[in-house]
C-alpha cells in the first residue's frame, strides 16, 4: 500500500514541478501599453511586438519604476527607444509612495533603474535612504535650479499646481475660500472633496505640513476627516463637483484642463480657482526622476533623464498630459495654462517635504 | 504525504504572515493600530455590508430557485442559464457598468446592489440544483398529512436546502470580504479598500499589515462558522429519486414572477452588458489598441498555466481526502480551504512581504504570482475533484488492481478517466478565476506584465470608460464560454 500511494504521490510531485519549472522560465509578453486615455486616437504600442520568449525582467531593458501618468512615461519611452536604436524599456506603474518604499524595501537589489514620480515626497525617501546616484551635471543645468533639490539626487522634470475646481452654479466667485485653510471652516462641512490616498493630495499635505508645522496640520486633517467629501482618484472629484455633488474639491491643474480640451464631460459646469499669495493651497507640486545607486545600467539611466529634461522630453509633457514643463520651451498646448510664474506659489525646497509624517500623521486621524 | 505537507506548508504562508507581523509590530503598534477610530468605521461599513449583501443573495437565489424549479414560470428553461450568467461577469466589471451610466450609486446602498447582483448566482446554483435532487416524496407525504404547501415547504423543504443555502451564503459573505475592485468606482470604504490605500501610501507597512489582520479575523469568524454548521448537516442517504415534480400553477401571479425574474436578469445582466456596449460604440474601433490583445494574450496564458499546475497540485491531495480518508489528508484539506477563504489582498501582502525581504530571486516573477493563484484557488479546484473521484467507484479501481495492474498504470486508466470530469471542471474554475483575478496580479506580477483585468482597473481609476471597455467586454468574453462548459458538465460543483 504505502509503496503504491508513493507512486501516486512521487508521479503527481514531478509533473507539479515540471510544470512550476516550466512556468518558472516562461515569459510573458511586455505589455507596452499605448495610452488609454485618448480615445480619438489612441497611440498604438512602441516598436516590435514583444516575442514570447523574453523574460518578464528583459535583463537588457531599462526599468522604470512609473509613478506618473502612464501615458506621459510611456511617451517618454517611446520616443527614448526610437532616438536609441530601438532600446527596450519597462515600466513598472504603481503610485508616488507605493514605488519609493517599494525600492527602500528592495534596496541594492531594486531590479529598478529610474524611479519618476508625480511629486516631491517619494523622491525624497529614496534619497534619504541613500539609494540615489548623483544626476549628471549636464541634466540638472537643464531646468532652472529652485526645482531640483540642492543635493543633486534628483531632478524636476514636470509641475503642477494645486487648484480649487468648483461648480459655476453652486458657487460665485466670492463665495471662494481665499485659503485652503479655510477649508477647515465648519461652513464647508460636506461642501468640498479630495482624495485623501492618493499620492497628490498627501503632497500637497506635506508641503502644508512644512509651511505651517505638524500640529496646525493635524487640526486641518482633523477637520477634513469629519467636513469633506472623500473620493479615490483626481479624476472623481472632479467629475463629482462637477455632477453637483459637492460644491468644489482640492485637485491638481492638468486634470482640469484635460478634459477641457477633449471632450468636456467631466469639467463643463466647473471653474478652476488658483489660491495665489503664496497659500498653501498655491502649491507647486515638482514630479523628480532620479537614476538608482543600485542600477547596471547607469549610463542609459542617466541618458535617459537627459533626455526628459531636453526641450524634446519637455515638449512631452506640455503635449501630453498638460503638466506645467520645467524648462524653458514654447508650446502651443501649454498656453490654455495660467502660466507657472504667475502662480504665485508657496516657496517650498522639494527636498524638504516629508512623506511619513504626513502618512502617519493621515492614518492617526483616520484618512487612511 | 510530501506533497500534501507542502500544499499545507505553502498554505501557512498568510496565517504565518499575521503571526510575523504583529510579532515586528509589537503589542504598543500593534494595539495603537488596531484599536482606533478607523478601523472601527471600516469593521461597521465591512460588517454591514457582509450581512446585507448575504441576506440579499439569498433572498434573491431562493426565490429565484423556487420560481425556476418548483413553479410553471414561462421560459423556465431561459432562465436557469439568465440566472447564472451574472457569474461570468467580475463584480468590478458590473459596477463599473452600473455606475459609468448611473454615476449616482455608491455607498453602502449601492455597494450591497452590485454586490447582490453580482454574486447571488453563488446561492441561486445550490440552491436550484438541491430542489432538483430533493425527493419530492417527503414533501407529497407532508401534502397528504393535510399540510398546506406553505406550510409543508417551511418545514420540509426548507430543512432539506438548508445545507444549500448556507454554502451558498457562506460563500457570498467570503466573496464580499475579499471584494476589492468593485469599491474603487462605489466609493465605498472596506478593509480591502483601506489596505489597498495603506499599500499606495506605504508599500508593505504596519499599518497595512494591523488591517489584514482584522480582515482575517472576520473571514476566520464566517470560516469557522461555516465548519461548525456544516457538521450539524443532514446526511443523505443515497441520492433520492428525483422525479418531475408537478409544479405549482402561478396563475394570476405569473406576470408578477416574470417581472421579477426580469428585473434581476436586467440588473445583473443588461445593464453591465449594454454599459459595455455603449462604451465600446462611443470609443469606435480605435480603442482595440495592440495592448489591449497583449493583454489578453497575456492574461490567456497566465490562466492556462494556472489552470494546470493548480489541477495537477490539487489531484493527490484530493485523491488522498477520498480515498484514504486521514488525520493528515484532512488537516492538509482544512488548512488549503483556510487559506482559499483568504482575501486575495492578504495572500498578496503577505507574498510580497516575504518575498522582497527573505526570497529576493523569486521577488516580482511569476512564480510567486503562481503561487498566490495556487493559494487562492486550491481548495475550489480540490472540492471540484473530490466530487469527481466520490463518484467513481473505488471498486473499479480495487478491480483493476487485483487483476494485476501496477498502480500507476490504473491511475491512468481507471481513476484518471473516471475523474476526467471533476478535473476538468477545476481546471476550467481556476482559469475563470486567474482570467479576472485583480489584487495579486496588481501586487505580485512581473515588471510590463499587464492583464485584462489589471489594465482595466487602472484605466477605470482615471474615469477613462471608455478604454476601459474593450478589457470588460474581453474579460467577459472569456469568461462566458468557461461558465457555460462548467455549468453542463456539473450543475452541483459551482455552488462550493
Amino acid at each position: 500500500m504505502f509503496t503504491k500511494r508513493h507512486l501516486v504521490l512521487v508521479t503527481s510531485s514531478i509533473t507539479a514541478l515540471v510544470v512550476l519549472a516550466a512556468c518558472g522560465s516562461t515569459s510573458t509578453p511586455a505589455a507596452q501599453g499605448g495610452s488609454g486615455s485618448n480615445t480619438s486616437n489612441a497611440p498604438t504600442a512602441s516598436g516590435a511586438a514583444p516575442t514570447d520568449e523574453e523574460q518578464p525582467l528583459d535583463p537588457s531593458a531599462l526599468v522604470i519604476y512609473n509613478a506618473q501618468h502612464e501615458n506621459l512615461t510611456q511617451a517618454w519611452a517611446d520616443e527614448f527607444s526610437k532616438e536609441n536604436g530601438g532600446v527596450k524599456v519597462q515600466l513598472r506603474n504603481g503610485s508616488d509612495l507605493e514605488m519609493a518604499n517599494q525600492i527602500v524595501a528592495e534596496g541594492a537589489d531594486s531590479p529598478a533603474d529610474v524611479f519618476i514620480t508625480e511629486n516631491s515626497p517619494g523622491m525624497n525617501l529614496v534619497e534619504q535612504a541613500g539609494l540615489f546616484a548623483p544626476v549628471d551635471p549636464g541634466t540638472t543645468s537643464q531646468i532652472p535650479a529652485q526645482y531640483s533639490p540642492s543635493t543633486g539626487k534628483w531632478v524636476g522634470v514636470a509641475a503642477r499646481s494645486t487648484v480649487f475646481v468648483y461648480n459655476t452654479s453652486k458657487l460665485t466667485q466670492a463665495q471662494l475660500p481665499k485659503s485652503l485653510i479655510d477649508l477647515a471652516d465648519p461652513a464647508w462641512k460636506g461642501r468640498w472633496a479630495a482624495s485623501p490616498s492618493g499620492a497628490d493630495f498627501q503632497a500637497i499635505i506635506s508641503a502644508l505640513y512644512e509651511l505651517k508645522g505638524a500640529d496646525a496640520t493635524k487640526t486641518w486633517l482633523t477637520a477634513m476627516k469629519n467636513d469633506a467629501a472623500i473620493y479615490k482618484g483626481n479624476s472623481t472629484v472632479m467629475k463629482a463637483v462637477n455632477a453637483g455633488e459637492v460644491d468644489g474639491g482640492v485637485i491638481y491643474h492638468y486634470y482640469w484642463y484635460g478634459d477641457q480640451a477633449k471632450t468636456k464631460e467631466n469639467s463643463s459646469n466647473t471653474a478652476l480657482h488658483f489660491f495665489g499669495n503664496q497659500d498653501p493651497g498655491a502649491f507647486v507640486s515638482v514630479s523628480g526622476a532620479g537614476v538608482l545607486a543600485s542600477s547596471d545600467k547607469k549610463e542609459l539611466a542617466q541618458k535617459f533623464l537627459k533626455f526628459l529634461t531636453s526641450k524634446k522630453g519637455q515638449e512631452i509633457v506640455a503635449n501630453n498630459v498638460l503638466e506645467y514643463p520645467l524648462a524653458d520651451i514654447t508650446s502651443e498646448t501649454n498656453k490654455a495654462l495660467k502660466p507657472l510664474s504667475s502662480l504665485e506659489a508657496p516657496v517650498v525646497d522639494p527636498a524638504s517635504l516629508n512623506s511619513v509624517a504626513v502618512t502617519d500623521l493621515m492614518t492617526e486621524v483616520g484618512l487612511l | 504525504m510530501s506533497l500534501a505537507g507542502l500544499v499545507a506548508l505553502v498554505s501557512l504562508v498568510p496565517i504565518g504572515f499575521v503571526v510575523w507581523s504583529l510579532i515586528q509590530a509589537g503589542p504598543e503598534r500593534a494595539r495603537a493600530l488596531i484599536f482606533r477610530p478607523r478601523v472601527g468605521e471600516l469593521l461597521l461599513n465591512t460588517g454591514f455590508l457582509t450581512i446585507l449583501t448575504m441576506l440579499a443573495c439569498t433572498f434573491l437565489g431562493l426565490g429565484c430557485a423556487l420560481l425556476v424549479e418548483r413553479t410553471n414560470v414561462v421560459g423556465r428553461r431561459i432562465w436557469g442559464p439568465l440566472l447564472v450568467a451574472p457569474l461570468a461577469i467580475p463584480a468590478f466589471v458590473t459596477s463599473y457598468g452600473w455606475v459609468s451610466v448611473v454615476p449616482s450609486i455608491d455607498g453602502l446602498s449601492g455597494s450591497t446592489l452590485i454586490l447582490t447582483l453580482a454574486y447571488f448566482p453563488l446561492v441561486y446554483l445550490p440552491v436550484a440544483g438541491a430542489l432538483r435532487t430533493i425527493d419530492p416524496a417527503w414533501r407529497e407525504q407532508a401534502r397528504s398529512l393535510g399540510m398546506g404547501s406553505i406550510r409543508s415547504f417551511v418545514s420540509v423543504t426548507l430543512p432539506q436546502l438548508r445545507p444549500a443555502l448556507l454554502g451558498g451564503c457562506l460563500l457570498v459573505g467570503i466573496h464580499v470580504l475579499a471584494e476589492f475592485g468593485a469599491f474603487q468606482t462605489l466609493r465605498f470604504s472596506t478593509f480591502t479598500t483601506a489596505i489597498y490605500e495603506q499599500f499606495q501610501s506605504s508599500f508593505a507597512s504596519t499599518a497595512g499589515n494591523m488591517l489584514a489582520i482584522v480582515l482575517v479575523g472576520c473571514c476566520l469568524i464566517l470560516v469557522v462558522g461555516e465548519y461548525l454548521l456544516s457538521r450539524r448537516r443532514t446526511a443523505r442517504v443515497g441520492a433520492g429519486s428525483p422525479r418531475v415534480q408537478e409544479p405549482i400553477r402561478l396563475g394570476r401571479w405569473m406576470a408578477p414572477a416574470l417581472l421579477a425574474l426580469s428585473t434581476v436578469v436586467i440588473g445583473a445582466l443588461v445593464v453591465p452588458l449594454s454599459s459595455v456596449a455603449y462604451w465600446l460604440g462611443l470609443g469606435g474601433p480605435a480603442v482595440w489598441t495592440s495592448s489591449v490583445w497583449s493583454a489578453a494574450a497575456a492574461t490567456l496564458k497566465i490562466g492556462a498555466i494556472a489552470a494546470l499546475m493548480v489541477t495537477v497540485l490539487a489531484f493527490p491531495a484530493s485523491y488522498l481526502a477520498v480515498r484514504r480518508r486521514g488525520v493528515v489528508s484532512a488537516t492538509t484539506e482544512r488548512i488549503s480551504y483556510l487559506a482559499g477563504s483568504m482575501p486575495s489582498l492578504v495572500i498578496s501582502l503577505a507574498l510580497v512581504t516575504v518575498t522582497v525581504h527573505y526570497l529576493k530571486p523569486i521577488y516580482q516573477t511569476q512564480f510567486t504570482l503562481l503561487v498566490a493563484y495556487l493559494l487562492l484557488f486550491l481548495p475550489r479546484a480540490m472540492v471540484s475533484i473530490r466530487a469527481g473521484l466520490a463518484q467513481s467507484r473505488v471498486e473499479l479501481e480495487e478491480a483493476s488492481r487485483a487483476l494485476g495492474k501496477a498502480s500507476f498504470v490504473t491511475l491512468w486508466r481507471v481513476t484518471l478517466p473516471l475523474a476526467a470530469p471533476g478535473i476538468a471542471t477545476a481546471a476550467s474554475l481556476v482559469f475563470l478565476a486567474v482570467t479576472t483575478e485583480l489584487t495579486a496580479t496588481l501586487m505580485l506580477g512581473p515588471t510590463g506584465f499587464r492583464t485584462l483585468a489589471t489594465r482595466f482597473w487602472s484605466l477605470t481609476g482615471s474615469i477613462d470608460y471608455v478604454a476601459a471597455a474593450p478589457y470588460a467586454a474581453l474579460m467577459i468574453g472569456v469568461s462566458v464560454p468557461v461558465t457555460f462548459l462548467l455549468l453542463q458538465q456539473s450543475r452541483r460543483v459551482l455552488g462550493r
